[in-house]
């Protein structure tokens, strides 16, 4: 086994591309427990923690770009203003212990189904930024993820950073465990209102082997809502909500629940974020007056 | 750019620095702390981050040792509970952990001790539900866990230095 410390991207990428079988190691929260069990025996290491590039976040023009190598508890404490959907679901990966450790580069380079930053990132159309010496790409969050513990991901690209546009409305990410903490997820679901382009956006996690957009859902609620009076949302459009929700999910039976459950579960989720995110944005006035969630 | 074999990788461990020889790359810190520098209060339970034995400080940050690959902890520096306070020396949270008979076999103790101790380091007069939030990433099973609640508001009054 060989070990790199690259101390900046440009540096991690030469060793990338020299060693495409490289595994890179970040929070280590996910890759630690495959070596520990000796499920994984990488021949090269590379660790990105050092990596200067991949620890911070900026912001320009609406988007935020977030470093892969940001943890989640930095993503509750510094983003849960301009990214409340991400900020709700950073809440509830593992424990605090893993949530100081966890990011979301390795929450997309692992991309399993039960990846708890994924259906944020996806209902709000979120980019992921990948690159090589050859230079950089970017693609959607949604396409990079492409099967059961499968990416775009090149033998000689990291992934660099994701771009999410900051919030223009309530945003809500809700997850059914068998407890309250450290769980994996059995379904989750995310809904991100625009109050500008009055559109909404949805992620269904854990009910599918790729992340999934219920698009009919979107364009069904977009017409029904009354943007202009913010009148409540009448029970049988709720109700039609959700069942186009959990209509698009292909869920399986495993242990930690069945098909018919998990589809249940999604269609009461739907209904409830949707509720919970549309009288928050009754409260808060139209979009001129919208800023940001209460904390 | 060559890729090291580590041999020897630096730290500072309650600190004090510490060169460790011999360190294969594929282990946890939490084995350098335990095999390689005989500090055996981070306890080895479960290997996947779900019990909070391990709990450690890795540059003031509340980790899981067992998680931490060593040599991602190169010049960093770590605390662990041994470095919070020794027999002669108890910490306050320690004191209140044997007072509230939140102690039973003890294998989940110094993890908690450590996790508890970061929670009063910036919360230090936390509400029930904080304390739980706090230490959901630590098991124990022995207590069911009222005590070590009990455990954590008294170390924050101790600590505030009001009457126990
Ligand atoms: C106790 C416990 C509880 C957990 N709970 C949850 C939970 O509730 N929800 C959830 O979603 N996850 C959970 N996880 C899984 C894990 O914490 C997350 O998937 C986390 O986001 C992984 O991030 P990491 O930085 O630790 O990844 P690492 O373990 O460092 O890496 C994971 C994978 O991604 C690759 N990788 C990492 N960074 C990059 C990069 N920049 N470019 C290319 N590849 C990269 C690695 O090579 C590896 O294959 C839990 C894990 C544990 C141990
Ligand atoms: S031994 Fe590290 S969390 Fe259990
Ligand atoms: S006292 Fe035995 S595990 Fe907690």
């Amino acid at each position: 086994m060989e070990f790199f410390r690259p101390a900046s991207l440009a540096e991690a990428l030469e060793i990338k591309a020299a060693h495409p079988g490289g595994i890179p190691i970040a929070g280590g929260t996910d890759l630690m427990v495959e070596i520990n069990f000796d499920k994984r025996r990488p021949e090269v290491l590379i660790d990105l923690t050092v990596c200067p590039e991949l620890q911070e976040w900026s912001r320009s023009n609406g988007t935020i770009r977030i470093g892969s190598g940001v943890s989640y508890s930095r993503l509750i404490a510094e983003l849960a203003g301009e990214l409340p959907g991400l900020a709700i679901a950073s809440r509830t990966v593992g424990s605090p212990q893993i949530r100081n450790r966890g990011t979301l580069g390795g929450n997309l380079g692992t991309a399993s189904p039960a990846g708890d930053g994924v259906p944020p990132l996806v209902a709000v159309g979120a980019e992921v930024e990948v690159a090589s010496t050859n230079g950089a790409r970017t693609l959607p969050v949604a396409e990079f993820i492409t099967g059961v513990k499968k990416n775009a991901l090149a033998g000689d690209e990291l992934i660099v950073a994701v771009h999410v546009p900051v919030a223009k409305g309530p945003q809500q990410f809700s997850k059914i465990g068998t407890r309250n903490a450290m769980v994996i997820a059995v379904a989750t679901f995310s809904i991100a209102l625009d109050l500008e382009s009055r559109t909404v956006g949805t992620a269904l996690g854990s009910s599918s082997p790729r992340p999934l957009r219920a698009h009919d859902a979107e364009e069904f609620i977009a017409a029904e809502l009354d943007w202009a009076e913010h009148t409540p949302v009448p029970a049988n459009v709720a109700e039609r909500f959700g069942e186009l929700v959990a209509g698009v999910a292909t869920p399986i039976d495993d242990v930690r629940g069945t098909a018919a459950y998990r589809r249940h579960a999604l269609g009461v989720m739907a209904k409830r974020t949707l509720t919970w995110t549309w009288d928050e944005a009754g409260r808060l006035g139209a979009p001129a007056e919208w800023k940001g969630p209460r904390s | 750019m060559e890729g090291a074999e580590i041999v020897r990788l630096n730290l500072r461990i309650n600190g004090q620095p510490h060169e460790v020889d011999d360190v294969w790359e594929g282990e946890s810190l939490l084995y350098v702390l335990r095999e390689r520098l005989g500090l055996p209060g981070s306890k080895n339970a479960c290997e996947q981050g779900e019990c909070g034995s391990c709990s450690i400080y890795l540059d003031g940050q509340l980790v899981c040792a067992c998680l931490v690959l060593a040599g991602q902890a190169e010049d960093r520096e770590v605390v662990t509970v041994e470095g919070l306070g020794g027999s002669n020396d108890l910490h306050p949270v320690q004191e209140a952990f044997l007072e509230a008979g939140a102690v039973q076999c003890g294998f989940c103790t110094p993890g908690l001790i450590v996790a508890a101790h970061e929670l009063l380091s910036r919360r230090p007069d936390p509400s029930e539900s904080e304390i739980r939030e706090a230490l959901a990433g630590n098991l124990c099973r022995c207590t069911g866990y009222e005590k070590i609640i009990d455990a954590v508001s008294l170390a924050g009054r101790k600590m505030a230095g009001g009457s126990t």
